[in-house]
């Protein structure tokens, strides 16, 4: 009570203070409403987006066809790129410095190149090895294809995009390996465990699970990088609506048609991803819970927040 | 050789890290059903002395001997092999080892925890080894946690599964590495308790430790190290009562 207070305040007991103001917020996010607005207004005004064709072309058994192409070169990709890249990582931490250094070169090489190089390079390997031969080197050979028969725009797109997702790949893993504490494998080789049964039973599911969000982002990058094949003449779903714009000079349509597809795709696999995390971490499975964790930022909510979640 | 072969022996144990020497010549003997306590100042060298017993570190010298068997290298006519890792495995399996940090598997709960080994290693059905892991988890008076994660534990209750987690190998010895130093003082208790009846049951035990009533009241050899080699050995009441040397009676006034 010693301090010089106007009579007129009431108890600071009895109020509650005015919460701080954000004017800036406010301002900013008018400014950032009008830009939307403009947009949409844009979309939905400009007549060279044919909304209608649009809807015609979406659900085409063309366009449809492209998009299952797509899916199932991510899907490959992603499996072939992950497997190779494990034993990559394997091979990289292990103490054989020909592993190592076999490794290390293969991650140099196909991060280094360029995917695109690398398809055009992969479709015309016939050029550099006519034939390819199973057998003994330099003895009897099994069995005999030509290269020109084995490589198909679809085997070179695979192999393209699997082999530069190894390097990517194997990185990723090493990392998730190496976060694993030693103490776990201490653990385990004191309980009788042989190197293999620890890789696989303790260090690689634990891995695993801290590999997911960046498996995802890269499954996601995977599907854009999927467009590429193109080049190859391989009809998936941007080179699908490339040929009916070819011929119907409906360029912006179909491209708008691809672009809906894909934000589709990405949107389902981040889903996928959240979903896989959540399910890994043993927390319930509520779809609010997915969707939070979509959106929730802990940056500027100090402490509080924390120990609520 | 006298009637019957330690359990496990250390001849000549030294072990240097880069240059500084951690062990110098120890010497040592374990007999079955005997609970050793290792004391001493940080840095001493025991937490590695441990580490040497089931080569999680490899000595540079000297040997060790389990049930009289060279632990870590193998005789085949007059040469001596290094084993591999595999092969070291299966002597491990014969000691269980229980560290400070715990160190469960954290993807896994805490019965999980317990049968993982036998199923994998032994080969034990699922069934038997559930059951048996059920009664050890029972002994350490977590049966009611049997489906929680590490994460879901205390510090004390962690522990007490790890030493579940060696026990269902059916080790001949268990070796225990500052069990309790990570532990919240109130928690340190339940722990011991569990290694106290461990100890009644029979289990040999080499235990480092720096819980003086612990080593007092439940060891029957307690050995006190210093700069890498062992100070003074003998029966818990002559060492803590009687120190002959002065470096081990400026230690005990420091900790008790």
């Amino acid at each position: 009570m010693g301090q010089s207070s106007p009579s007129s305040r009431p108890d600071i007991h009895a109020t509650r203070p005015v919460p701080v103001r954000h004017p800036a917020r406010w301002i900013g996010g008018a400014a950032l409403f009008l830009f939307v607005f403009l947009f949409v207004r844009l979309l939905v005004t400009n007549e060279n987006l044919q909304w209608p064709v649009v809807a015609h072309y979406m659900l085409s058994p063309e366009i449809l066809k492209g998009l299952g192409r797509t899916l199932l070169l991510t899907f490959l990709a992603m499996i072939f790129g992950l497997a190779i890249g494990v034993v990559l990582a394997v091979m990289r931490l292990s103490s054989n410095p020909v592993f190592q250094a076999a490794s290390w070169l293969w991650i140099w090489f196909f991060r280094g190149v360029p995917p695109l190089v690398q398809l055009v390079f992969w479709y015309n390997l016939a050029l550099l090895i006519p034939t390819v031969s199973i057998g003994i080197p330099f003895g009897p050979q099994f069995w005999e294809a030509s290269t020109n028969q084995l490589i198909t725009p679809f085997s070179a797109a695979i192999l393209g995009l699997a082999l530069t997702e190894s390097a990517y790949a194997s990185e990723m893993i090493r990392a998730g390996i190496q976060a694993i504490s030693v103490g776990q494998t201490e653990a385990a080789a004191t309980l009788g465990m042989t190197r293999a049964q620890i890789l696989r039973r303790i260090v690689l599911p634990q891995a695993l699970r801290i590999l997911i969000p960046p498996i995802g982002n890269d499954t996601i990058s995977m599907l854009k990088f999927t467009s590429l094949v193109s080049v190859l003449a391989l009809p998936d779903l941007l080179y699908s609506a490339q040929m009916i714009y070819s011929r119907t000079y409906q360029t912006i349509p179909l491209l708008i048609v691809a672009t809906i597809w894909y934000l589709i795709l990405s949107t389902v696999l981040t889903f996928a991803e959240h979903y896989i995390e959540h399910r890994l971490n043993g927390r319930p499975l509520a779809l609010s819970a997915v969707l939070s964790s979509l959106f929730k930022s802990k940056f500027w909510s100090l402490r509080r927040h924390e120990a609520r979640s | 050789m006298t009637a019957a072969t330690p359990l496990l022996k250390v001849e000549r144990l030294s072990k240097s890290f880069g240059t500084h020497q951690v062990l110098r010549n120890i010497d040592l003997a374990i007999e079955t059903g005997e609970v050793m306590c290792i004391v001493g100042p940080s840095g001493s060298g025991k937490s590695t002395l441990l580490r040497c017993l089931n080569y999680l570190e490899t000595p540079d010298s000297g040997a060790v001997f389990l049930a009289g068997e060279p632990v870590g290298v193998r005789w085949r006519g007059s040469t001596l092999y290094e084993m591999s890792f595999n092969e070291l495995a299966v002597q491990r399996q014969r000691m269980g080892m229980v560290f400070q940090s715990f160190n469960l598997f954290p993807h896994k709960t805490a019965l999980e925890n317990v049968i993982e080994a036998p199923i994998v290693v032994k080969r034990k059905k699922k069934a038997e080894a559930i059951t048996e892991a059920e009664a050890l988890l029972e002994k350490v008076g977590l049966a009611d946690r049997a489906h929680y994660y590490p994460r879901q534990l205390s510090g004390g209750q962690q522990q007490r599964v790890a030493i579940a987690r060696s026990l269902a190998m059916q080790p001949a010895l268990m070796l225990f590495d500052e069990p309790t130093s990570a532990l919240d003082p109130e928690l340190v208790g339940e722990v011991l308790a569990v290694m106290r009846a461990l100890a009644e049951d029979g289990m040999t035990m080499v235990v480092v430790t720096h819980e003086m009533s612990f080593a007092r009241d439940v060891a029957d050899h307690l050995v006190f190290m210093d700069q890498g080699v062992i100070v003074e050995e003998g029966h818990p009441r002559d060492v803590l009562s009687h120190p002959r040397h002065s470096r081990t009676k400026t230690f005990l006034a420091r900790v008790i």
